[in-house]
């Protein structure tokens, strides 16, 4: 996609997304007692930041600073390879770093992306999460719910529910990699829409 | 078409990246017919002349990753659940099978190893027929082994399978040169503006064809050491008969002398004792701090002395710790669109 491309309706502005984000801490402060035991484990990319945020808002209110992972899930995706010569279904991916540097076993593992559409990102997230330890329970946190699941998986935390069609993207912008915070709503053609 | 996982737009790299076409005026060879029809070519990883230094970053990129995943408890990822990958081996090898099978199954393929020896090659049967049985069991990728030149495009032609080159005759070695590459940048913390001579029999040698081209690639200034015989001439790098000039390198990388690939009665040194004397690489001949690589198997007191190849500044077992995270790396990529093709082999090559 092309910067040009960016430009769409407007779903969060800066100061909303931050009231979601902070409603989503203290929601995750009540639901965990011992929040010590709570680690915050970012989606690579745009969930990695917003775990680092929601640990910082998590520790300003309830002085305890949970534990910040990050974790990509490149090879744990579903959609690796094409056969006879066709183009590929989508191009090389980037492989970011994966980043768990406390032990999960005995752990609430909080993942954290930014938009959850079919939830094969999180079905793969878990994956991941399980060659590195035992936790005790995994929960989720994503800023967007924009609906069609095609796996059982359903949020603990929603930031905000978007119902949209398959020929639309939520484009979810963050001041750590796009320079600036927002929700965006962008219509591509359906071709482009996998 | 299957889904895609999450909906936000993950960055990529750049567009695989065109061939290298072989620049050099080229015989025609039963390898011109290997050209594809058109449709874009399946990836398949033949020669370090395909690759562009950005296809050698992401490659050593991707094995980086590995590396971390491999500290884990769980080694295994499920990257290549369901994939077959076929090792097919012509020629007597311990690192490179060994590791293409490991990096097979740490990747959860399931993986089919096929040997000359005991196999229907002992039969007479052709390479090509051989391609064409395995291929039928519709392989995800060929890893192949071959006295010949041209065997891998050869198969990359009959099969549907991706397939890379795990050695072909003197031509080319690419997996190694890749893993080179990423032991030198492990263990120097650089690539560009570093000096490497290779010493020993570089004309009988695919690993130092397929180096020569990764150095240039990459910006590593490259020197050729060897018996004037040993010499071959036409590759990209200064050469000399002068040990001595192994002082300047940073890192000296042994070349074993490749007895079954010279002519019955070809005298390329006078004995394996004289080139030892003159050429082996003792402790009195390095100064302190230069690393000192081998490709394996090492034939120890001719090429290298026992002391070099067991002392600190030896990275060959790091070499072949870098073997299987770089052999998963090239797995994975072409597999997920690597943008190597099929490409006719210059004449030069062949030489």
């Amino acid at each position: 996609m092309s910067a040009t491309e960016l430009s769409g309706k407007t779903l969060l502005d800066a100061d909303a997304l931050s009231r979601t984000l902070t409603r989503i801490a203290h929601e995750i402060i009540e639901s965990n007692p011992e929040l010590g035991d709570v680690a915050l484990v970012g989606i690579q990319t745009r969930g990695v930041p917003l775990a680092q945020r929601l640990g910082r808002l998590i520790e300003e209110r309830a002085a305890t600073a949970p534990e910040l992972g990050a974790v990509d899930i490149t090879f744990y995706r579903d959609d690796v390879s094409v056969r006879g010569g066709e183009a590929p279904l989508a191009p090389q991916p980037v492989v970011r770093a994966t980043q768990l540097d406390f032990p999960l076993d005995g752990r609430t593992v909080v993942l954290v992306d930014d938009v959850l559409y079919t939830g094969r990102t999180i079905r793969a997230a878990i994956e991941a999460l399980f060659d590195y330890g035992r936790p005790e329970r995994v929960q989720l946190a994503v800023l967007v719910d924009r609906g069609h699941r095609e796996l059982p998986i359903r949020p603990d935390y929603v930031g905000k529910n978007l119902p949209t069609s398959r020929s639309e993207r939520i484009q979810v912008q963050l001041v750590e990699v796009d320079e600036v915070d927002a929700v965006l709503l962008v219509s591509t053609p359906e071709e482009e829409t996998r | 078409m299957s889904s895609r996982p999450g909906s936000t737009e993950r960055p990529h790299s750049g567009d695989a990246g065109a061939m290298a076409a072989g620049a050099s005026p080229s015989i025609r060879l039963v390898t011109d017919e290997l050209r594809p029809p058109g449709p874009p070519p399946r990836r398949h990883l033949l020669s370090i002349a395909d690759l562009d230094r950005g296809d050698v970053e992401r490659l050593l990129g991707t094995a980086r990753t590995f590396a971390a995943s491999l500290e884990r408890h769980v080694k295994k990822l499920p990257t290549l659940k369901g994939h077959l990958v076929v090792n097919l081996f012509y020629e007597s090898s311990t690192r490179t099978s060994s590791s293409f099978e490991l990096a097979a199954k740490r990747l959860s393929a399931d993986t089919l190893n096929v040997k000359s020896s005991g196999s229907s090659v002992d039969k007479g049967e052709s390479l090509k027929d051989t391609a064409l049985t395995l291929g039928a069991y519709d392989p995800d990728v060929i890893v192949i082994r071959h006295p010949h030149i041209g065997a891998p495009q050869l198969v990359a032609r009959v099969t549907d399978a991706h397939v890379v080159n795990a050695g072909d005759g003197k031509h080319q070695h690419p997996t190694q040169a890749l893993l080179d590459l990423y032991t030198i940048q492990q263990e120097l913390e650089r690539l560009d503006g570093l000096h490497v001579a290779i010493v020993g029999d570089v004309l009988h040698s695919r690993v130092a064809r397929s180096l020569i081209q990764a150095f240039g690639l990459v910006g590593i200034h490259c020197m050729l050491v060897g018996p004037p015989a040993l010499l071959p001439r036409g590759l990209a790098a200064e050469a000399t008969s002068d040990i001595g000039a192994i002082r300047d390198a940073d890192v000296i990388y042994v070349l074993r002398m490749q007895s079954e690939r010279m002519q019955p009665g070809a005298n390329f040194v006078p004995s394996l004792r004289e080139y030892s004397a003159r050429w082996g690489i003792t402790p009195e001949r390095l100064r302190p701090g230069q690393k000192v690589m081998h490709p394996g198997p090492m034939n120890r007191g001719v090429e290298i002395d026992p002391r070099v190849a067991d002392s600190g500044d030896s990275l060959v077992t790091t070499e072949v710790r870098s073997g299987l995270v770089v052999r998963m790396a090239v797995l994975y990529d072409v597999l997920t669109g690597g943008p190597v093709g099929v490409r006719a082999l210059a004449a030069a090559e062949v030489a």
